[in-house]
């Protein structure tokens, strides 16, 4: 069983859900995000909230994959404040909704004042409603960013047994850890993290906290960078339970703090879920039938 | 049509609701439950509804509701028609918010009310549907109902066609027409919509007609209880075509059929049915209905 715990599932096909279902991939966590293009008014920005814990979560369930949100501002889009002002009003009545396991992705992106500014104020929301938080580091500046983050976590009096610092590299994992955040990797091909320097990095650093994800979105990346990884990781002689930590228990442990996320949502899902949320065959229509693989791990 | 249920005493309603889930849920959560009801029956918190509406799986789990027929038969004196199966406690805690926020407008109840669907994520607006047929000023609520008929999500669009009274009391003909056409295109059922022989009519049995062609041209099975609803309306062309069905269909396609030249006027059905004395004799004796096929 594998946990993909950042996961862009809205910008993904039908075919990814089956490939991940089938490789033994359980649960996703679905963190809200800048889309490709920029949302010019919280109307847009509200729906987009209600897709992904509406239909997305109705589609995952379809292909057997039980599917969670994280809500909140992404750093580039709070650079609109007429935008991110209205994003903050919305976003209270979102983040106590079933499923929501934490408030991300947020975080710096140019690190601008106004990005600062949102920042702090969802890490207040986050600390006020007793929710982890996720956290996007960014891609320039990323190891003066990371820091700077943790910074201000700890600033806000947020726990840092609470927050996962995504988007982490040999650069700044050592820090993540030593500050005692969570610490994910996104195996992202031409960028961010590789499947082999990850294997490396669960050598050097061991299991505790650290965390894989696919961060699939709408580039070019892979829905089953989680269950690759841990074939590979098997492979080169990482142990069962080291795997298992870092490509499923991790990120149980950590957003499961929320309240909103058990693993017997998918090992004995309640009965009306298995009714509404977790199965059908709507998508699969023209007499397919639903695609659940054993899980291999 | 049947009669709206347009007086409606949600007090008594409320009161039914909270004594359901005061048998199932803990004090703690009980007692939660009436603080939010007192909070939204003020109106000071205008955010206050949807808040409880959100927070109420986690206060109250989501057990099935699962009433004692006692309890089941409250329900329908209560509100008649009402059908609870299926129903779980976080959904009941939904409704009984719901209708706590009725203070007496109508058209500020099914605004607030449209406020909390704008927003609902997917097991909230199933609760908000199954609901529908509790709430008062039912024909201000119609917007929600067929926009439910419009999702892509079925368990929401079952949420309005199965089990639930308000579409045979509120939509009209062309709405009850899309529903129906609708449940079979999305592979449901038709059995468990009420009042689906009530409000048969001419136009819907020609969509079906049409529907059941296209699917026949493009090789594909056609459901046995798409002909429950063209059975009063057939002519000479589906009775034949409902006798070839009772000589060379599976099993329930045989029964669907044999059902529906048994419900159809046309002086050519009932010769046809007597081709299958076996099947004809299973109608008459009741041992086959349109329950037990599909």
């Amino acid at each position: 069983m594998f946990i993909d715990p950042h996961a862009h599932m809205i910008s993904r096909t039908t075919d990814d859900y089956e490939a991940m279902a089938k490789a033994g991939v359980v649960a996703v966590i679905e963190p809200a995000f800048w889309i490709g293009q920029a949302r010019t008014n919280v109307g847009s920005y509200k729906d987009y909230l209600s897709h992904i814990l509406g239909f997305e979560r109705f589609r995952a369930g379809q292909f057997g994959v039980r599917h969670y949100c994280c809500v909140g501002l992404n750093s580039k889009e709070a650079n609109n404040e007429a935008l991110a002002e209205g994003v903050m009003e919305i976003l209270p009545s979102f983040a106590t909704k079933e499923g929501v396991v934490a408030i991300g992705e947020i975080g710096y992106d140019e690190q601008t004042p106004l990005e600062d500014k949102y920042f702090r104020l969802q890490l207040d929301l986050a600390r006020d409603l007793e929710l982890p938080v996720m956290i996007h580091t960014p891609h320039r500046d990323k190891k003066r960013g990371a820091s700077r983050s943790m910074d201000v976590i700890l600033e806000h009096k947020v726990d840092p047994s609470r927050v996962v610092i995504d988007h982490v590299n040999e650069e700044t994992i050592k820090e993540v850890k030593d500050r005692g955040f969570w610490a994910a990797f996104s195996i992202y091909p031409h960028s961010k993290m590789t499947a082999e320097r990850m294997v490396s990095l669960v050598k050097n650093f061991g299991p505790e906290r650290l965390i894989v994800d696919s961060a699939c979105d709408w580039g070019i990346s892979d829905p089953l960078s989680v269950p690759k990884t841990a074939t590979l990781m098997a492979e080169q002689g990482l142990s069962a339970e080291d795997v298992r930590l870092v490509t499923y228990a991790n990120a149980l442990t950590v957003y499961g703090k929320s309240g909103q996320m058990a693993e017997a949502d998918w090992l004995s899902p309640p009965p009306i879920d298995q009714r509404t949320l977790y199965q059908g065959n709507t998508i699969l229509r023209g007499g397919q039938t639903p695609s659940v693989a054993e899980p291999e791990a | 049509m049947a009669t709206p249920h347009t007086s409606t005493d949600t007090d008594a309603r409320r009161t039914l609701l909270r004594s359901w889930l005061g048998r199932r849920v803990a004090d703690d959560a009980a007692t939660w439950l009436d603080q939010q009801v007192e909070i939204i029956k003020t109106g000071d918190r205008p955010l206050q509804l949807g808040i409880a509406i959100g927070l109420a799986p986690r206060k109250v789990g989501k057990v099935d509701l699962d009433l004692t027929s006692a309890e089941q038969e409250a329900g329908r004196v209560a509100r008649p028609d009402l059908d609870t199966t299926g129903w779980s406690v976080d959904q009941v805690a939904r409704m009984l918010f719901v209708l706590a926020s009725h203070r007496g407008d109508g058209d500020a109840f099914a605004a607030e009310l449209g406020r909390v669907f704008a927003n609902a994520e997917i097991g909230e607006q199933i609760a908000l549907l199954r609901g529908l047929p509790l709430l008062p000023a039912p024909e201000r609520l119609l917007p929600y109902a067929t926009e439910g008929i419009r999702s892509a999500m079925q368990p929401i669009f079952e949420a309005v066609a199965h089990r639930n009274p308000y579409p045979r009391e509120n939509f009209s003909d062309a709405q009850w027409n899309q529903m129906v056409v609708k449940t079979l295109f999305i592979g449901s059922r038709l059995a468990p919509i009420q009042g689906l022989d009530a409000r048969r009519n001419a136009d819907l049995a020609h969509m079906l007609v049409d529907y059941a062609a296209e699917r026949r041209a493009a090789g594909r099975p056609i459901s046995p209880e798409l002909w429950r609803c063209v059975a009063p309306f057939a002519r000479e062309a589906e009775v034949d075509i409902l006798a070839a069905i009772l000589r060379d269909g599976t099993e329930a396609e045989r029964m669907g059929a044999a059902l529906a030249l048994s419900e159809c006027p046309h002086p050519f059905a009932k010769p046809a049915l007597s081709a299958a004395p076996d099947l004809a004799a299973a109608v008459d004796s009741g041992r086959i209905d349109w329950n037990t096929i599909a």
